[in-house]
Parts: C-alpha cells; sequence; structure tokens
C-alpha cells in the first residue's frame, strides 16, 4: 500500500474518531463513528481481507450505528452539560498518551515487526479460506456464539419492553 | 513503503483515543461508541498481523469479536433505556445507585 494513499487515509480516521470522542453533540458523534468504520473498512481490503471488509460495513455501519442513531434519537439527551473530569481522568489518559507517543516512535522509526511486502497466497481473505477456517478450527466458538446471540436478542428485549402489570 | 508497524501504530492510536472517550466522557452513549473505536482498533490490529503472518484466523478472531460487539451493542443500548426510563438521564454520574 503507497504512503501517498495510507497517509491522508489514516490521517483522515484519527480526525475522525477524535470527534467521535470530542463532539457534544452524539447524534454528530455517531455520525462521525459510521465514517470511522467505513475508512476502517478500506483499511481492510488494502489488508487483502475482502470479507471482513464487507461484513465491516453490513453489520458496523449498517446495523449496529442504526441502533445507536435510533437510541440517541429516541431519547434525545441533547449536549452535555460540564466536559470537566478530576485530575485522575486526565493523568491516566495523559500517561496513555505519552505510552502511546513512544511505542508509535519505536515501530514507526525502527520498523521491528517486518514482513513487509509479502504476497498474500492465493485466495486468502477470501469467503473460502475464511469459510473453511470457520467450520473446521472454530466449529466451537462458532455454534456458542449462535447461542450468545440468542441470549443477547432475549436479553435486549426483556430489558427494554415496559412492565406488564 | 507502508508496513505493518505503521498499521499497528495506526490501531494503537485509535485504541488510544477510545480510552480517552471512556475516561473523559459523562453521556453513556458516548462511552458505548468509545468503545466500538476501541474495538475497532483491535481489529485492525487483527487483520493486519494476519495479512502479515499469511494466516486467516486473525479474520476469524475479528468475525467473533464483531459479533460479540453486536451482542454487547444491543444488551447495552436496552440496558441504557431501561436506566433512562428510571432516572430520566444519560450522565454516567447521575447513575450512582446499583437500585433506583
Amino acid at each position: 500500500m503507497a504512503a501517498v494513499v495510507f497517509f491522508p487515509l489514516a490521517a483522515l480516521l484519527v480526525i475522525l474518531a477524535l470527534t467521535v470522542v470530542l463532539h457534544p453533540d452524539p447524534v454528530k458523534s455517531a455520525l462521525a463513528l459510521v465514517g470511522t468504520l467505513f475508512l476502517l473498512a478500506v483499511f481492510f481490503v488494502f489488508l487483502s481481507a475482502e470479507v471482513v471488509a464487507a461484513l465491516q460495513v453490513i453489520v458496523y455501519a449498517g446495523a449496529i450505528m442504526v441502533l445507536f442513531l435510533f437510541v440517541i434519537m429516541l431519547l434525545n439527551p441533547g449536549a452535555e452539560r460540564s466536559e470537566r473530569r478530576g485530575p485522575v481522568a486526565g493523568t491516566v489518559v495523559g500517561g496513555l498518551a505519552l505510552v502511546l507517543a513512544w511505542q508509535t516512535g519505536w515501530l514507526a522509526a525502527g520498523g521491528k515487526i517486518g514482513a513487509e511486502g509479502l504476497r498474500p497466497e492465493r485466495g486468502y481473505g477470501g469467503v473460502f479460506a475464511l469459510a473453511r477456517s470457520l467450520f473446521t478450527d472454530f466449529l466451537l466458538p462458532f455454534e456458542l456464539t449462535s447461542v450468545l446471540l440468542l441470549v443477547a436478542i432475549v436479553g435486549a428485549v426483556v430489558l427494554a419492553k415496559r412492565r406488564l402489570s | 513503503m507502508v508496513g505493518l508497524s505503521h498499521f499497528v501504530a495506526l490501531s494503537a492510536i485509535l485504541f488510544a483515543i477510545g480510552t480517552a472517550g471512556v475516561l473523559l466522557r459523562r453521556n453513556v452513549i458516548v462511552i458505548f461508541m468509545s468503545i466500538e473505536v476501541m474495538l475497532n482498533a483491535v481489529n485492525l490490529a487483527f487483520v493486519s498481523f494476519a495479512r502479515s503472518l499469511g494466516d486467516a484466523q486473525g479474520q476469524v478472531i475479528v468475525f467473533f469479536v464483531m459479533t460479540v460487539a453486536a451482542a454487547e451493542a444491543a444488551v447495552g443500548l436496552a440496558i441504557i433505556m431501561a436506566a433512562f426510563r428510571a432516572r430520566q438521564t444519560v450522565d454516567v454520574d447521575e447513575m450512582n445507585r446499583l437500585r433506583w
């Protein structure tokens, strides 16, 4: 992937993610999150993970974000009051940013983990390779996932409905 | 040339942004969206390493992360709605009692 494509898209991704976190209006936060998810799908395509990119757009940007926007507009909480947090949260975030800056510099400057320009074998990231891994090595987790989704559906319905009395 | 280290660095930046959102915001829905940003940062790292190692198993893990995120979003938003119905607020500082 060429640097001339990567760096503008990465910058846009970081700006959109910051908008999600910093914008006072939750609706605009959610729309920025949709943009973030779409850009991540673009990066997945660059990493030759086409199926994951399609799932990202359909499941995340489609289903989950519609749910978020629906709840935001249903509750209509408006903008937050003060954004101030105590010194503890500020210290934690500052420390995290310092560690991150150090790690990023170390990674980007040294290029410690290589494998650059590796050609993927034919069919890598396609439906066939993914499905074979999913239905052989990961069959039990896959079945457990279906149970998890069922539990989540029942739980969401029970939690969200009004009391019948 | 853009390599694995750039993608991992981008993933780390996104994860830190999401963590900052969880720690700094008061609106419980925005905190939830910050968690989604963190999950997506991890997904990016998984896909990058899968590509670097030439092994599709990392992409399968991303599939599972997406499923768990969908379940989490459904249940979490239902809890937020129930809490809002009881307390008329989405501010986490107001939600300071275990029973209402």
